[in-house]
């Protein structure tokens, strides 16, 4: 009797534990925000139209058809709602003036909803010419993407080698990106000689772009394409802020993503309202947008408003890298509804250095993810509800039972004999 | 004869609840390893297979879903991102091939370069890797190089100071640590897939974090959402353990009592006496 109500208690436990198995796991879904409408995306085609662009060296024709025929396979492939334009340089002065050389840079088609067959027309026309001012290019062509629009920015540069002009072109790549337009510079080198290739490699990595050496036709429309359709990859834009020297002057910060530019070895203050009951998540990301010293680090630290350290987390680093980030997160118990938020301030520091000869103007790209998330409940046990696990617990608790079993077996046994049962 | 019946069922329940356990940690062996369907991925995957695409940071990352292989082309030097989901209680291997050449014709002549896949969690924190090649050098001309990342199993709960994995987005870093210049900007193919086993609640701990995914990053989750936080084996095992104690209690008081003397109701009643003696002294 006592056996059949046992069987059938651990039965329904059974029964209990098979429910809570096959219902819970659609519960517990992370908040998911809604995917707002992406702005057009906005592309720019950089084409170098120099004097050097007639040497035939891509698969038996001259870089400047190469280019023309990548162009025209990329115009069919672009996606509709691509913003697409077309700038050159060196396309139109053949003189020896450098003064006049390093000006030769037009729109050869704006920016807007893309007309293939006018687009294309424009292309052919081209003949390979003058010089290659790259750093006023690529300034020209950042004001043509900037007008207008929230939607990402990129510009794809396509050259066979280094500026001849005097502005580095990489100090313009990382001014423009300094401006906060989110506008990325992907370039490719039609030759793999290695001062086109720094000078290429360097203006990339200003900007959170890739370089591409290209050696093939086919291989240079692949990539054209890659990367423009890569603009329509839908993409949170961050919000500028300016981080303040100290807590107390600094920004307040709701949840969402922000950038801010941080020197070498600076150290940035964010403040964060964190009310009762939610999570503070905070990530940063420091890029090296240039070159910089094998070690580096970054650190960040949430710190009450009287200096206390809540919680801290570092990274370091040393050899090739794009970003370094680091990531806290501070949880706040439930408390009562009229219980105010707590402020909490974010330093965020870096220990990046560079050599002498690198500019420390504008200071190294900064990426803040603030989230606020509900807080989870202190648990009150390590183990998952204070549950055991494993063969050492099933054979202490069959020991136990047995000896449990044992004494009142024997103390009935003893009852009986005895004759105190009746 | 029937003490020894009643024993034997005792062990035959014993055995039942055993293997309770023993099939739960089966289960729960066998969940986390079959491959979700792959979720929507705002278009950066497709709906057609598995994306062929990889991002160029952590806000472009892009997501995949465990079991399956991503693909990508790039230029030596670039950084590609991927994000992956991983849920409680799994191991995550990690695994990225990268194959020198644009995969057309033979891969130009190249020299020696070191390659690395870097695991970071939700919060950007960089994991360590419990074992497996995260760096290898590729010898000048290979034709490919193998990288391999094990991690450590993920928990629904950590202290905040602690960078244990939690629940929640998986950033896959791949990238050449050092290469030489006359290679930068070289194409090559990647392929890196995550795939993961159970641990039949070895790593269950008390409380939960919510999964660890941006709003701002691209939204992740498996493809039949985020495991809920009230299971764990550890109940099956519990359970097994409540139960086995219960049969071997049964069975040892039995043991110890020894027969059930016959109760008295079912004594025949005793004869009365057919004389009693006159009380004494009457």
């Amino acid at each position: 009797m006592i056996m059949r109500r046992l069987l059938a208690t651990g039965m329904a436990g059974g029964l209990l534990a098979t429910l809570v198995c096959g219902l819970l796991p659609a519960g517990a879904a992370a908040d998911d925000g809604e995917p707002a409408a992406q702005p057009a995306p906005k592309v720019e085609l950089v084409l170098d139209v120099s004097g050097s662009m007639r040497a035939t060296d891509i698969d038996g024709q001259s870089r400047m058809s190469a280019a023309k025929q990548a162009f025209d396979d990329v115009l069919d492939s672009t996606p509709q709602n691509v913003q697409l334009g077309i700038r050159v340089l060196g396309a139109d002065y053949p003189g020896n003036d450098r003064k006049t050389g390093c000006k030769d840079t037009r729109q050869l088609y704006p920016v807007g909803p893309l007309d293939r067959t006018e687009a294309k027309t424009a292309v052919a026309t081209l003949a390979p010419t003058g010089w290659t001012p790259i750093g006023p290019a690529l300034l020209a062509a950042a004001d043509d993407l900037k007008a207008g629009g929230d939607g990402t920015r990129r510009m794809v540069l396509i050259t066979d080698g280094e500026d001849t002009c005097n502005a580095d072109p990489c100090d313009v790549a990382r001014d423009i990106a300094a401006q906060g337009i989110h506008l990325t510079i992907d370039t490719l080198g039609l030759i793999p000689d290695t001062k086109t290739r720094n000078q290429l490699s360097c203006i990339a990595e200003a900007t959170g772009g890739t370089y591409t050496t290209v050696q093939h036709k086919a291989q240079l429309t692949d990539k054209v394409q890659q990367l423009v359709k890569r603009s329509t990859d839908p993409v949170v834009t961050p919000v500028a802020t300016r981080g303040a020297g100290s807590c107390a002057d600094a920004p307040v910060l709701k949840a969402g993503l922000y950038s801010d530019r941080e020197t070498f070895s600076e150290n940035r203050w964010y403040r964060v309202a964190v009310p009762p009951g939610r999570e503070l998540r905070a990530s940063v990301t420091i890029a090296d947008d240039r070159a910089v010293n094998a070690g580096y680090g970054v650190l960040l630290r949430g710190v009450t408003l009287h200096g206390r350290e809540i919680v801290r987390d570092d990274e370091g680093g040393t050899g090739r890298t794009d970003a370094v980030s680091a990531g806290i997160r501070y949880p706040k118990p439930k408390a009562d509804d009229d219980t105010p938020p707590e402020t909490v301030c974010l330093q965020v520091g870096n220990s990046f250095s560079a050599p002498a000869t690198v500019k420390t103007t504008p200071g190294l790209p900064v990426e803040l993810v603030i989230d606020l998330v509900p807080s989870p409940d202190q648990p009150s046990d390590v183990a998952f509800f204070g549950l055991g696990r494993g063969w050492w617990l099933l054979g202490l608790l069959t020991l136990t039972g047995g000896i449990a079993g044992l004494l009142t077996g024997w103390v009935a046994r003893w009852r009986t004999n005895t004759g105190r049962a009746s | 004869m029937r003490t020894a019946r009643r024993l034997a069922a005792a062990l035959l329940f014993a055995a039942t609840a055993l293997a309770v356990p023993a099939a739960g940690q089966a289960a729960a062996d066998a969940t986390p390893s079959a491959t979700p369907t792959p979720t929507a991925t705002d278009g950066s995957a497709g709906d057609d297979g598995p994306p062929t695409e990889a991002g160029t940071n952590f806000r472009t990352a892009v997501a995949i879903t465990q079991g399956e292989q991503a693909t990508a082309a790039a230029s030596a030097g670039d950084y590609l991102y991927w994000v992956v989901p991983a849920d409680t209680g799994q191991n995550v291997t990690v695994e990225a091939t990268v194959t020198f050449g644009s995969g057309t014709g033979t891969a130009a002549a190249h020299g020696a370069s070191t390659w690395q896949l870097d695991v970071y969690d939700g919060l950007r924190r960089r994991q360590p890797c419990r074992y497996g090649a995260q760096t290898r050098t590729a010898a000048a001309n290979a034709q490919s190089v193998q990288l391999v990342c094990h991690l450590r199993t993920v928990r629904a709960w950590a202290d905040t100071w602690s960078n244990d994995p939690l629940r929640g987005a998986y950033y896959l870093r791949l990238t050449a640590l050092e290469v030489t210049d006359a290679d930068l900007g070289q194409p090559f193919r990647a392929a890196v897939e995550a795939t993961s086993d159970g641990t039949a609640g070895r790593d269950a701990v008390d409380g939960s974090v919510a999964p660890v995914v941006s709003r701002t990053a691209p939204d992740v989750r498996p493809g039949d959402g985020w495991a809920g936080t009230w299971w764990s084996p550890r109940w099956l095992w519990t359970t097994g353990g409540g139960l086995l104690a219960v049969a071997a209690a049964l069975a040892a008081h039995r043991l110890a009592r020894g027969p059930i003397a016959r109760s008295y109701r079912h004594r025949p009643p005793e004869p009365p006496r057919p004389h009693e003696p006159p009380p004494y002294g009457s």
